[in-house]
């Protein structure tokens, strides 16, 4: 009897520094990403709640591409696709060109979640709302600045958090496009020590550490900033 | 939580006039509204063509529109030997997973909602674990995890296949949040109804097979649906696995024949849009039909609003 395979963490501590460095590679991701798509997602949002049809049908047909679209297919597509077919590369570094690759093709996905989060959003507030805000006298700038907006924003913690959640680990799939992050670097110890239980607890326990605070925080946010109607 | 689903923007009655009709966000627009939004369109368009024109000119000028690399979609049995065998093991999967996620959610979320702590701890521990962790891990070590522990406790190793890694990850992550949207059907009923069933005299387990469950079912059946759209997208991480689904075949197997990735990239995902728009109409159209037909019911238990502490997104993956 080996018992080593269910109780044996030894191998976290022969491969420290290789395992911190998946997991900065896996938060460095994340971060870049998130930012990103919340950027892309409002532009996203932006179109889709415009007053002009073409921005809105694009808005609309870009989300429904990306949301409907596997993320492994786009992660594939962007190293197989866009860097080997097209030879599309960002840095002449093959590791730097890897992330940014793989960064691309993950806000693009990550993007259409973030503009459907804030929609959401913004479809909880009443039309009444902005009748209101406009028979007070605000013009538009201060009807949507001082009514709309904060009402919209406290009303997308919650879809937005999930989306967070989901888009961290999400980042796992971001192994298929040659960047080595926590994902690989589990596959790695699994072919060097063998799939041993603890080995996969110690990367499960490593992902908990990022999406629990994650969810805790933004699900206490949500209910401390909710709108209350 | 709010368990109320917002009514999005598009289900308004808006009156038919294009551009024109008031939203939250915008007034009536006025003359000078009018001439900006004119601006808007122009611009905008010019911006949308500038960026389709870039790919295009891309494609083009890597020769990406040659007729070889697209005509094997022409032929029959392109669609014979390589997609429809591999959208057949993709739907295979997501089939067996979601009657397994489904079975699975059942008994963990009433698990879950149990007046035993017994049994509602491990359940919730059981839920929020699944719950937390990527799917790609989870399937990882499904596929050889079972090996590496039979084999060191001196048992004969299982022999797990990538299709029972795909369905079994799948099953535990989508069973889990299935679980979580169960539960968020069944409270989001009003007490009254348990609290009357009771009077009545019923039992713990009929009060939930004859009074909650039936009218929780038609609450939550949107949210369970775009769930079954998340499964199904997440069956191609069946590819990384080395599952032979239909990215599988397309990202290799296609262009190891006819050297085409990027048109058979095209097709494929053109084919899972289809799939997945399909179902999400089919969501959609059962929403509006249940928001009519059942006016006194709770509303619709929204993808997001079973977000619970330590929460993983519903519908956002």
């Amino acid at each position: 009897m080996n018992w080593d395979v269910l109780f044996d963490f030894s191998p976290f501590g022969k491969e420290s520094s290789e395992v911190l460095q998946a997991f900065w590679a896996t938060v460095r991701l994340s971060v870049m990403t998130g930012v990103l798509s919340l950027v892309f997602g409002t532009v996203l949002v932006a179109m889709r709640v415009s007053p002009t049809p073409v921005l809105r049908r694009a808005g609309t047909v870009y989300v429904n591409i990306f949301r409907n679209t596997p993320l492994t297919l786009i992660l594939v597509f962007t190293s197989l696709g866009l860097h080997d077919t097209l030879g599309i590369s960002v840095s002449s570094g093959i590791s730097a060109n890897a992330y940014w690759l793989a960064v691309f093709g993950f806000t693009a996905y990550t993007s259409a979640f973030v503009c459907e989060a804030l929609r959401a959003g913004i479809n909880t507030v009443p039309i009444g709302q902005a009748e209101a805000a406009r028979a007070i006298g605000l013009p538009f700038a201060q009807s949507l600045r001082l009514v709309i907006l904060p009402q919209a924003f406290r009303a997308s913690i919650a879809p937005l958090g999930s989306t967070l959640i989901a888009m961290i680990k999400n980042s796992t799939v971001v192994s298929v496009a040659g960047y080595i992050e926590s994902a690989g670097q589990m596959k790695q110890m699994f072919d060097d020590y063998g799939a041993t239980l603890p080995i996969f607890l110690g990367f499960a326990a490593a992902f908990m550490v990022l999406t629990l605070p994650a969810g805790l925080l933004t699900s206490y946010l949500a209910k401390r900033l909710a709108v209350v109607r | 939580m709010s368990t109320a689903a917002p009514v999005p923007a598009a289900r308004r009655p808006a009156p038919k006039r294009r551009a024109a009709e008031p939203s939250v966000l915008f007034d009536a627009p006025g003359p000078r509204a009018r001439r900006r939004n004119a601006l808007l369109t122009v611009v905008g368009s010019l911006v949308i063509l500038g960026i389709l024109a870039a790919i295009v000119w891309r494609l083009a000028d890597k020769d990406q529109f040659a007729g070889k690399l697209w005509s094997p979609f022409l032929k029959g049995s392109t669609w014979t030997k390589y997609i429809l065998p591999g959208l057949g093991h993709t739907l295979s999967a997501a089939l067996v997973a979601a009657v397994l996620a489904l079975a699975f959610g059942i008994l963990f979320g009433i698990g879950r909602m149990s007046d035993h702590a017994w049994l509602r701890v491990p359940s919730a521990v059981v839920i929020e674990f699944f719950r937390a962790i990527p799917l790609l891990l989870l399937m990882y070590f499904v596929f050889s995890g079972p090996a590496t522990i039979s084999d060191g406790l001196n048992r004969e190793p299982p022999h797990v296949t990538e299709f029972m890694a795909v369905v079994v990850g799948l099953m535990l992550y989508n069973g889990s949040v299935l679980a979580e949207i169960f539960r968020a059907g069944i409270q989001s009923l009003p007490r009254g109804q348990s609290e009357a069933a009771y009077a009545l005299g019923l039992r713990k387990n009929a009060v939930m097979r004859l009074i909650l469950v039936p009218q929780a079912v038609t609450v939550m059946l949107p949210a369970i649906i775009s769930q079954l759209v998340v499964l199904l997208k997440d069956t191609a991480l069946g590819y990384i696995i080395g599952y032979t689904e239909l990215l599988n075949y397309g990202f290799k197997q296609i262009p190891a024949n006819y050297g085409n990735l990027l048109p058979a990239a095209i097709v494929i995902a053109v084919i899972y849009i289809g799939l997945n728009m399909t179902i999400s109409a089919v969501a959609t159209w059962l929403e509006r039909r249940l928001r009519h037909s059942r006016k006194r019911a709770a509303g619709t238990v929204d993808t997001t609003a079973t977000q619970l502490p330590g929460g993983a997104a519903t519908g956002a993956d």
